[in-house]
């Protein structure tokens, strides 16, 4: 069982679980979650390279191994990778390492990593599982720390938020576990036969097209509750507004890929028939998302729920780009996914450490910061012109690979979504340059700021990290676009029968 | 040719704003201003090397029997989106390229040695010259473009280091508006831009401007013919390109960010929002010419729109008080002489001879442009204010400033021998080759011109002589540092005239020789004289012409003087229809129907257990009436049933 390298992505962290419980002061734990973090960054890059040199050996994934773990359900504990899965896991280390230089000064230390530790496992765990039922589990393992996260560690509201996110992913798992039990009992066509494991019920290919209507729907919510899809998005801002700077950053960075990845991975992957017909109607969500996120984030005032409705916006633009059901399209997809999550990192580490110093969010009562601390500022500048895509960030190749993408479609149906979903760029410039107006530049608003400090060496530490990355997606894309449009060209193509 | 130098002019520029930028502020101000001007004087010999090799070396890379081709030196894969459409970076050298590669590198140098200079007490200047060289990066990336998607690439760097550079002053809020107005408006025409790329992209399954403009016939017949709202695709794409140029070239109507954007330091209005940046949408239709030709009603659009938006400005130069204004009013109508050129350009017509005059009037008018900003700059350095109304009499302090200014003045007026004369000429030929109306139209706004100019230039330079006294020093010329670039450009705009361009530019590569009209040039310069007489005579000295005119007809200089509520319109559409009539009522929506909607089912379901807690009361007797009740409607059900 220890021969498999995927196996790490969850005994390291259960290992830093039992070092934290081991710590005996601060110090300790945050050599910890470094350490720790450090070792699952590593061990992805290692995991990319030995991927690289493998992947061409014809198999739809790599690493592929099962253990048996509940024998009469057929539950097994599965684990395998492509170029997506692995994609995800780099980008959930790094969150987690520079989520970890974060929260360096927060209170009731032990506690607090505790659950953001098994939070992690939760989203590793995921992203290495292809046993529907084991994957699900560690989705739950990955939602339910956030209630005890936000609702210890967080501001304002903070009961209230922690309640309704939780309740609404719940919600969202309800319909998730209804669509994952519907697809066991269709995963082949002799009861004996039946399984978890997705690679088999794809060969299996025994979910008939009437079911598929019904399940489909049902797992496409489920998962996309958790990706923000409009009308289910509620949960994010307040949510946000309210979770401390590292659970915010895993939150947005990760734990809404998962809703995402989980959309590919098991509702279009699983039922390609029935996400061919009904993707139009969650075409229209998702494209609503996409422009209703931008234009709610231009009027808010709270610097969390400006990012938690841009959020919405670029998590909607994910599942719009997921339907179109092309390889361009669902290759920017995931490189949209991967560039939200370290850019929405780095905005909610900047707005933490913002936030930190004023102690307010509120970007009437800022001003003029660039003057007070020009390297938080500059770093947020950065965030932003990723975030409304300038070319040499990560937000503007991923836009473009979905736009390009979204236009194969010769119809005018999905031609107008996709010049809706064109236009955001312009709204997205329009919010985040009237953040940067009010909150950056400008007169000092508050005499009182003058006497703030600037980023100390672990904030730095986190958000050059953060930058780096960003950065390097954006300049030197095609590395990522390889690596993930790779994964779709043998086996999606023989599902969807697309181009 | 070798790849080094090309790449080297690239990367120069781009190593500097990342030194400049993470390293400058251990830097002292000499140290930073000294690596920006070094290393923007290697990029210009070097890119006048190249230049000169693709014009004059004979190579059969860039000539073939007297007709120039064009040669991609580099084309590197960036981003491959499916097989064929892949984004490539490279450099492409053709006679466009070739001469933009003199012109912003001469421009940007001059920026550069003379900000040393103007922002010499100014905090930030590290910052200043990090900028700077971004700026260059992207618009030389911009200009040698090999495909349209390397353009847009470059196109929005291009937008974001504009939007630096006019914010550079971060605390004022003047400053922070203009530069947001700047990006978001001309951001909204790259979104035409873009939709116009995916359009011509998805038909033509090419990104390459050498497919795109090689054959244009093949791409025409590639749309296989289909339309939409009465117009074939590719004239669609086209205007949706042109779009794009429309917003960064401050076509009307989104003109509205350019005159705001003068809140930026004076030498970067004069590099970036006069003589580089601003003629990008002239570059773009020019490198997309061919494939214009194939669409009347583009090229028509496009004469249409730069006709209207050079008389608008023209009108309202006259009204300006700010002297920064005057010159980006007058920009937007000699960019718009440039539109209209080109949208009357037809092989027929002298081979194209509009094209020629185009790029003609791009290259003077970047050296004249540039001059006249440099030369605002060194008067608002002096009085300490951007307002003619502060200036007057200002020859006898300023002298090299004054007669470099002139000069300027003449240039764009269109007075021989200066360069302006020569370019404009052509344009008016052009016009006039196509159409009597547009050539009529076009010569009023040549003589408006010269009015406008030599309004400013009397008012500033003789009209009255206020007290100066209050000042710290009489106002005095600038030292070499920002008198050099004036002297500098001043000889270039003395002679860039007689550079026999059709030879070097021109449509198709072919080489002809270029002669003036007679008829055209005497009357046009009749009529330029004419502007300069009537601004003589109203401003040479103090006098109640100027106001009595304009009391005549109050409402017209009213307008002219507030833009004709543009800026109103816009503030308008944006403020109370998107965002209170949008985006607020959105916001309301989403926290009170959508998530009040969420939050209802919480408290349905509170309501509803609350409700019905009372059952679980734990007193026996209320279970036994309750077993008793139910025993009995079974029982009853079951009799009904079996009866």
């Amino acid at each position: 069982m220890f021969s498999n390298i995927l196996i790490y992505f969850v005994v390291i962290p259960l290992l830093m679980l039992a070092g934290v419980a081991l710590s005996r002061n601060i110090k300790q734990i945050r050599a910890v979650a470094v350490v720790g973090s450090l070792a699952l960054t590593t061990l992805s890059v290692y995991l990319l390279c030995s991927y690289l040199a493998l992947r061409g050996n014809g198999e739809a994934m790599q690493f592929v191994e099962k253990w048996d773990w509940f024998k009469p359900l057929h539950i097994q504990l599965a684990v395998g990778v492509d170029g997506i899965s692995v994609a995800m896991l780099i980008l959930s280390s790094i969150i987690l390492l520079t989520g970890s230089f974060a929260s360096w000064k927060i209170e009731q230390p032990k506690a607090f990593f505790l659950w953001l530790i098994l939070l992690s496992t939760g989203v590793f765990g995921f992203f290495i599982s292809v046993d529907l039922f084991t994957m699900f589990m560690f989705y739950e393992v990955a939602l339910i720390p956030m209630y005890l996260l936000i609702g210890v560690w967080g501001s304002g509201n903070k009961n209230y938020s922690a309640m309704k996110l939780t309740l609404m992913l719940m919600g969202g798992s309800a319909f998730l576990m209804l669509g994952l039990i519907g697809i066991y009992y269709h995963s082949a066509a002799n009861p004996a036969d039946y399984t978890w494991n997705i690679l088999e019920i794809v060969k299996n290919g025994s979910i008939s097209k009437g079911w598929q209507y019904f399940l489909f729907p049902m797992t496409f919510v489920g998962f996309g509750v958790l990706g923000a899809m409009f009308p289910f998005h509620t949960w994010s801002p307040d949510g946000h507004a309210s979770a401390p700077t590292a659970v915010s950053m895993l939150h947005a960075g990760v734990l809404m890929k998962l809703g995402g990845y989980g959309c590919f991975r098991v509702a279009i992957y699983l039922m390609p028939e029935a996400a061919h017909d009904l993707a139009w109607i969650f075409l229209i969500l998702t494209g609503i998302s996409v422009v209703y996120g931008a234009f709610s984030a231009c009027v808010q005032n709270d610097l969390k729920y400006i990012n938690a409705y841009s959020s919405v916006s670029h998590c909607g633009l994910v599942l719009f780009a997921i339907l179109m059901l092309n390889t361009t399209a669902m290759t920017g997809a995931i490189m949209q996914m991967l560039s939200h999550g370290l850019m929405t990192a780095l905005f909610f580490a900047l707005i933490g450490m913002i936030y930190g110093r004023t102690h307010t969010r509120d970007i009437r009562l800022m001003g003029g910061l660039m003057k007070i601390m020009p390297f938080l500022a500059v770093c947020y500048v950065i965030a932003g012109m990723a975030s409304l895509g300038l070319p040499g960030l990560s937000g503007f190749v991923a836009e473009m690979t979905i736009f390009v993408g979204s236009f194969e479609h010769a119809d005018w149906f999905h031609r107008a979504f996709t010049i809706v979903a064109c236009s955001s760029i312009v709204t997205t410039a329009v919010y985040i340059l009237r953040v940067v107006g009010k909150l950056l530049l400008g007169p000092v608003q508050d005499e009182h700021h003058l006497s703030l400090t600037d980023a100390t060496w672990w904030e730095r530490t986190s958000t050059v990290t953060l930058i780096l990355c960003v950065a390097a997606i954006g300049c030197f894309p095609n590395f990522f676009a390889d690596l993930i449009k790779f994964t779709f060209s043998p086996q999606i193509f023989s599902v969807l029968g697309m181009n | 040719m070798d790849f080094i130098i090309p790449l080297l002019i690239l990367a120069i520029p781009l190593f500097n704003f990342l030194l400049l930028g993470i390293g400058g502020v251990k830097m002292s101000h000499r140290l930073a201003g000294t690596i920006g001007c070094i290393g923007m004087g290697t990029v210009l010999v070097l890119s006048y090397y190249t230049a000169f090799n693709y014009f004059f070396s004979g190579n059969e890379a860039f000539i073939i029997d007297g007709v120039r081709k064009a040669a991609t030196i580099f084309n590197v894969t960036w981003l491959e989106f499916t097989k064929n459409l892949v984004i490539k970076l490279g450099f492409l050298l053709d006679p466009i390229s070739a001469m933009m590669l003199i012109v912003i590198p001469t421009i940007s140098f001059m920026v550069h040695v003379y900000s040393l200079g103007y922002m010499k007490d100014e905090k930030g200047f590290q910052r200043y010259y990090a900028f700077l060289s971004l700026f260059s990066f992207s618009m030389l990336g911009l200009v040698v473009a090999t495909n349209i998607f390397q353009m847009y690439i470059f196109w929005e760097l291009v937008g974001a280091s504009s939007y630096l550079l006019i914010g550079f002053f971060y605390t004022l809020p003047s400053a922070v508006s203009a530069s947001k107005k700047a990006f978001i408006v001309t951001r909204f025409a790259d979104l035409g831009f873009l939709i116009g790329i995916l359009i011509l992209s998805f038909y033509t399954q090419t990104f390459n401007f050498a497919d795109l403009t090689n054959n244009p016939q093949n791409v025409l017949l590639s749309t296989g013919g289909a339309t939409f709202l009465g117009g074939s695709v590719l004239t669609w794409a086209l205007v949706l390109i042109f779009t794009g140029g429309m917003g960064k070239s401050a076509m009307m109507p989104l003109h509205i960010w350019l005159p705001d954007a003068m809140e930026g330091p004076t030498p970067v209005s004069a590099l970036i929002h006069a003589a580089t940046m601003v003629v990008a949408g002239v570059y773009l239709v020019a490198r997309m010419f061919p494939l214009y030709l194939m669409e009347e009603f583009a090229l028509q659009f496009i004469t249409v729109v730069g006709a209207i938006t050079a008389l608008y400005a023209a009108i309202v130069a006259c009204t300006q008080i700010d002297i920064k204004r005057v010159l980006a009013f007058s920009t937007i109508s000699q960019i718009a002489f440039m539109m209209v050129s080109l949208g009357v350009a037809r092989p027929e017509h002298h081979e194209a001879l509009g094209y020629m005059a185009s790029m003609f009037h791009l290259f003077t008018h970047a050296m004249f442009k540039a001059l006249l900003f440099l030369g605002a700059g060194a008067l608002i350095h002096a009085v300490h204010s951007n307002n003619y109304t502060a200036m007057g009499g200002l020859r006898k302090y300023m002298p090299i400033t004054h007669w470099t200014f002139l000069i300027g003045c003449l240039a764009i007026a269109g007075i021989p021998p200066f360069s302006g004369f020569f370019s404009k000429d052509e344009i008016l030929s052009a016009c006039y080759s196509q159409s009597m109306f547009w050539g009529v139209w076009m010569s009023i706004v040549a003589g408006m011109t010269a009015f406008y100019m030599f309004r400013l230039y009397f008012l500033i330079f003789w009209w009255d002589t206020p007290d100066y006294s209050h000042h710290h020093h009489k106002p005095h010329d600038p030292k070499f540092a920002m008198s050099f670039p004036l002297l500098f450009l001043a000889t270039v705009s003395v002679f860039a005239g007689f550079i026999p361009f059709g030879e070097f530019v021109t449509w198709n590569g072919h080489e002809y020789t270029i002669h003036l009209n007679t008829v055209i040039a005497v009357t046009s310069v009749v009529i330029a004289l004419l502007g300069i007489g009537a601004a003589y005579v109203m401003y040479s000295k103090k006098n109640e012409w100027p106001a009595r005119l304009a009391g005549l007809v109050p409402w017209l200089w009213t307008a002219a003087h507030h833009r004709f509520y543009w800026d109103e319109i816009y503030l308008f559409i944006t403020h109370k229809i998107i965002f209170n009539g949008i985006c607020r009522p959105i916001a309301w929506f989403d926290r009170h129907i959508i998530d009040g909607t969420m939050d209802g089912f919480a408290y349905i379901t509170n309501k509803a257990s609350v409700a019905i807690k009372g059952f679980q009361s734990g007193k026996v007797q209320m279970y036994v009436w309750w077993y008793l009740i139910g025993a009995l409607l079974l029982g009853a059900i079951t009799a009904v049933c079996w009866m």
